[in-house]
């Protein structure tokens, strides 16, 4: 298996870090401060393509390898993590549509979402139904030709300005856990579709973290990802390729962090001195890059094993999201750390920074649910049959 | 047709060869910015309507298709690159030379290009090439239109506005006044790649090394680095009053108060 970059990689992350550097980062504090949904970054990303890099060129995208999507995730992300989001959940909401959807539904959306006139999201987390995907309640009822959808969604990122939300709901109660649910693709002007709250959140302040409820909103039976029942399998085949793009922006993240600590530590003079000449300064900088740079190393590899729908694919972007995000977590608090008081203050980024690092350890299954997907396969391989839950 | 040339990124180090020629390899090379704005006019002349196909052309070493694919991502039609071993250390008047060579046989309406290099910054490249040409010239514009057989400038002065127009076909440069380049889209870059470039030799445009004085006129006879500024001295830790008596002082013995 071959993960390295390659020239036409290195030359889209040169466009795209330029972009970012120039564009974004000046945007990055004031985004994080008003808590507003950067709506001329979402413009500027799309008119440069870089809304439809995982769609097929036949619906107007890019159909990027997914390296190279994980390095313009990467590149935003290093300037700003709520900006990357708006890439990395334009292809979570459509993830479903692209496992499960049939052509004739890919062909009606997907042309919206990769030019980037249509946002998505994607609606399977419930109040009480978070790592425990089981346990969902929101119902759809079969009525003639549509289904009726009723019930609430929360923490769905995107999830009151998406045109398109792509949602999970029980069709069959009595079911056994894994058949219980359908998904179904939602269009947010349909009647009974609300998004009346907004969270109040520790970092990706720009991004709007919705809840959604849904009034009995119709969805025509066309609009079924799948037949009914396989919502539970469509949403992990879609969260199972979708971490990988958390694992990118965790990276990104730490990236900016270090580099911002580097050139800190390169013009801070105490004791007469830059510390960047102190050793204690630099077994950090050290510790911290050669972090980021494992965490880049793994997310690629898990970015190939997408590429060949490797059966094991689920244990490389587990493995990636899990290294990567807490990575960021430790490389942007020591980022902090560097710069000493200065860090812990907004006059600088790196505290937005480890404010945004958090979520890559909570958001698409938290650090402790890699883990059971990282252990279930590691088990597997060795033999031991249905291992734990 | 925009001419542009590659030039060393401002922040790249630059080291010299034993000649005092710039080490083009050793330095991370760019479109000269100022050219940046030619080629963003000449986009938006296409994109109105007023011009058909924009093209690129560019003298320089080999590597500066470079900058003629990334030009090409920004968008336009085709890029010819003229390249010559003979070419190394090429002035402004060489360049010239071979620049209106290479117009001569692309023929186009319209020669554009950035109002300077930002390495030599010379802006005598724009003026040679009409005079060679025997072609009007309309320079530092802040904005080239072409209607019919006309092309006009609106150059900035010192109380307004000069409009100037001449028949086609020209020589045009243009300033930062046009309005911001755009960034390469990722579909451009994946287009550029397939899009046509040549390369000619100094044979190709019917020039030869001989009749180029050996490429330049001129030569550097010396590169040094600017001297080092005196440290800056610090008023600091002291009383407002005493402060302002040193600073006062320092001004005074310098005769500028």
């Amino acid at each position: 298996m071959t993960y390295r970059p390659t020239t036409d990689h290195d030359e889209l992350r040169a466009m795209v870090r330029e972009l970012a550097d120039e564009r974004v980062a000046p945007r990055a504090a004031e985004i994080d401060a008003s808590a507003e949904f950067p709506w001329d970054l979402k413009e500027l990303l799309a008119k440069q393509d870089l809304l439809g890099i995982s769609f097929a060129e036949r619906f107007g995208g890019t159909e990027l390898d997914n390296i190279a999507q994980a390095i313009v995730v990467e590149e935003i992300a290093r300037a700003d993590a709520t900006t990357s989001l708006i890439v990395i959940v334009q292809k979570l909401g459509a993830l479903p549509i692209m496992v499960a959807g049939s052509g004739e539904q890919q062909e009606r959306y997907f042309p919206r979402l990769a030019s980037g006139e249509w946002l998505a999201a994607f609606a399977l987390t419930e109040a009480s139904a978070g790592s425990d995907v089981a346990g969902i309640r929101m119902r759809a009822r079969r009525d003639g030709d549509d289904y009726l959808l009723s019930g609430s969604k929360r923490f769905i990122t995107h999830g009151s300005i998406a045109n398109l939300v792509t949602v999970f709901a029980v069709t069959d109660p009595d079911a056994g856990g894994r058949k219980r649910l359908s998904a179904f693709i939602v269009e947010t002007d349909t009647p009974g579709f609300s998004a009346p709250r907004l969270e109040h959140k520790m970092g990706i302040r720009g991004s709007p973290t919705a809840e959604l409820h849904f009034d009995d909103v119709r969805v025509p039976v066309a609009n079924r990802l799948g037949a009914e029942g396989e919502g539970f399998a469509v949403a992990m085949a879609t969260l199972d390729r979708s971490r990988l793009s958390i694992a990118a922006q965790a990276v990104g993240i730490a990236q900016g962090a270090l580099d911002f600590a580097v050139g800190y530590a390169a013009q801070r003079e105490q004791f007469g001195e830059r510390i960047a000449d102190l050793q204690g300064i630099q077994f950090m900088l050290a510790d911290m890059a050669s972090g980021v740079e494992a965490a880049r190393q793994l997310t690629y590899a898990a970015a190939a094993a997408v590429d060949a729908d490797a059966p094991d694919l689920a244990y490389w972007t587990s493995s990636a999201k899990l290294i990567a995000g807490d990575t960021a977590m430790r490389v942007t608090t020591d980022a902090v750390q560097v710069l000493g008081g200065y860090g812990y203050v907004n006059e600088y980024p790196v505290e937005r920074m480890m404010r945004d690092a958090k979520i890559t350890q909570l958001y698409e299954g938290t650090q402790q649910v890699q883990r059971m997907i990282v252990a279930r396969q590691v088990l597997r391989r060795a033999g031991v049959s249905r291992p734990g839950r | 047709m925009v001419c542009i040339k590659q030039v060393p990124a401002t922040t790249a180090e630059k080291r010299y060869t034993a000649d005092l020629r710039l080490d083009r390899a050793a330095a991370e090379a760019v479109i000269n910015p100022l050219d940046e704005y030619a080629i963003e006019q000449a986009l938006r002349l296409q994109e109105s309507g007023a011009v058909e196909s924009v093209g690129y052309l560019s003298m320089g070493p080999e590597q500066a298709a470079e900058a003629l694919r990334r030009a090409l991502a920004m968008g336009g039609d085709d890029a010819t690159l003229v390249t010559d071993p003979a070419l190394g250390g090429a002035d402004a008047w060489a360049t010239a030379r071979v620049l209106a060579a290479a117009l001569d046989k692309l023929a186009p309406d319209v020669a554009l290009m950035g109002m300077a290099s930002d390495d030599a910054r010379g802006s005598l490249v724009p003026g040679a090439v009409a005079a060679l040409r025997g072609v009007p010239l309309l320079s530092y514009g802040a904005e080239l239109s072409i209607e019919g057989a006309m092309a006009r400038i609106r150059r900035l002065t010192a109380d307004g506005f000069d409009i100037v127009e001449a028949p086609l076909p020209v020589v045009a440069s243009v300033t930062d006044q046009v309005g911001e380049p755009r960034y390469a889209s990722l579909k451009g870059i994946m287009s550029a790649k397939r899009k046509p470039m040549e390369t000619w030799s100094l044979a190709d445009v019917g020039l030869s090394a001989d009749e180029l004085h050996g490429a330049a006129m001129t030569r550097v006879v010396e590169a040094r680095k600017p001297e080092a500024k005196p440290p800056t001295e610090r008023v600091e830790n002291v009383s407002p009053d005493e402060a302002v008596t040193r600073i006062v002082d320092w001004l005074a013995a310098r005769k500028l108060v």
